[in-house]
């Protein structure tokens, strides 16, 4: 009984091991196949995202099942990089705009003002606050 | 007074759990600390949060979390079969406006992040008045099926979360 | 023991992540592309330490992880700026 309890908790972190391992690959994979720089910055910020959190939870699974001690560094961890992945991202796209892309490749943005990266903002009133 | 205390009650709260998580131990020493600090950085901080974006629905934001979890899970195998198995040539990137319905920063900051981390799409930016989001699809034939979907999926419940 | 096989699978998995980083912070070709490189190196990096963790069976490299992942962050974030407005803090 106990003996399929521990191998139940084998197959556990293994299976999320395979799995972080698995989104890293098609990460890198996509970092290094795809064309054109937006189209690369899909592939990593999401898939390595989601990897490393299979690695992180199969970590934190690994130490409690097996090691019997429960840790909540790797929450925190993968907490932290999904809270930080979309601001990386939106960075990075803000950097290759402003490098590569001109307003006239853009669709228009339906309002008064353009795209913040070449317009700026209105005057701050109390009343738009 | 009890305001001027707790300027952002949720803050202090997320910083004491955090504090424990950090530490790995619960002892009422790691407690105190965490209490101490829970009350002094939210003080010291409020200058830089003027004003307190407020949470009216914690049920709903739950079921916000779960999901855009299961989306993250569900579109990164999408992404990951476009990734391998689609000749690149044929992978179509368009870029997608999304008129914006809400208007507070932190309700728009919580709508960018949450498309960046569904696989498929990155914001990329913002009208300079706030009033819709530039968004890049991975590979879509339609457009407004994206826009759709991000206006009737998400925005529909921050609507209700940031009322 | 399928455990130790998940291990060598995943450690090869992040490796190579790494490598493709490594490729692609050479090959460029935009400083976007370079930025983007290092993001992901970081966190692959992170990865195989968390990694290593599990293989040695001990909890000391958590702390090691945590401190990576935010200064990975920040100077993420640092260089973007700068590539963008030519300046840090303003």
């Amino acid at each position: 009984m106990d003996q399929d309890l521990s191998l139940l908790a084998e197959l556990l972190v293994a299976f999320f091991l395979v799995v972080g391992g698995f989104f890293a690959l098609v990460g890198s994979i996509g970092l290094i196949r795809l064309k054109d720089t937006m189209q690369r910055l899909h592939a990593p910020t999401k898939a390595t995202t989601v990897g490393v959190g299979g690695a992180l939870i199969s970590s934190m699974l690994y130490f409690l099942l097996i090691e019997n001690q429960l840790s909540f560094h790797e929450l925190l961890i993968t907490l932290f990089l999904f809270l930080t992945a979309p601001i990386t991202a939106n960075f990075i796209a803000k950097t290759y705009m402003q490098d590569k892309i001109r307003r006239k490749d853009l669709p228009e943005s339906g309002r008064e003002y353009g795209w913040a990266l070449y317009d700026h903002p209105p005057e701050m009133t109390d009343e738009s606050k | 007074m009890l305001r001027r205390v707790f300027p952002h009650p949720i803050l202090s709260l997320t910083l004491v759990i955090v504090w424990l998580m950090l530490v790995n131990k619960v002892t009422p020493g790691n407690l105190f600390l965490g209490v101490v600090f829970g009350i002094v950085i939210p003080v010291m901080t409020a200058p830089y949060w003027p004003n307190r974006p407020a949470l009216r629905a914690p049920l709903m934001a739950a079921e916000y979390a779960l999901v855009v979890l299961w989306d993250i899970i569900v579109a990164n195998f999408e992404v990951a079969a476009i990734v391998l198995f689609k000749r690149h040539d044929k992978i179509r990137s368009q870029w997608v406006v999304v008129p914006l319905e809400l208007r507070s920063p932190e309700a728009i900051t919580v709508l960018a992040g949450t498309i960046t981390m569904t696989p498929g799409t990155v914001s990329a930016t913002l009208a300079a008045d706030g009033g819709s989001l530039l968004v890049h699809a991975l590979d879509t034939d339609d457009p407004d099926a994206v826009r759709d979907e991000i206006k009737t999926r998400y925005e529909r419940r921050l609507m209700e979360i940031f009322r | 023991m399928i455990v130790t096989y998940a291990l060598i699978f995943a450690f090869a998995c992040f490796g190579f992540g790494l490598l493709s980083t490594m490729w692609r912070m050479l090959v460029g070709p935009t400083q976007a592309d370079r930025i983007l490189a290092l993001d992901t190196m970081v966190i692959n990096f992170i990865a195989l330490i968390v990694l290593y963790g599990i293989w040695q069976g001990t909890a000391l490299y958590f702390e090691a992880s945590m401190l990576i992942a935010m200064v990975g962050f920040v100077s993420t974030v640092a260089l973007c700026r700068f590539v963008l407005r030519g300046d840090i803090i303003e």
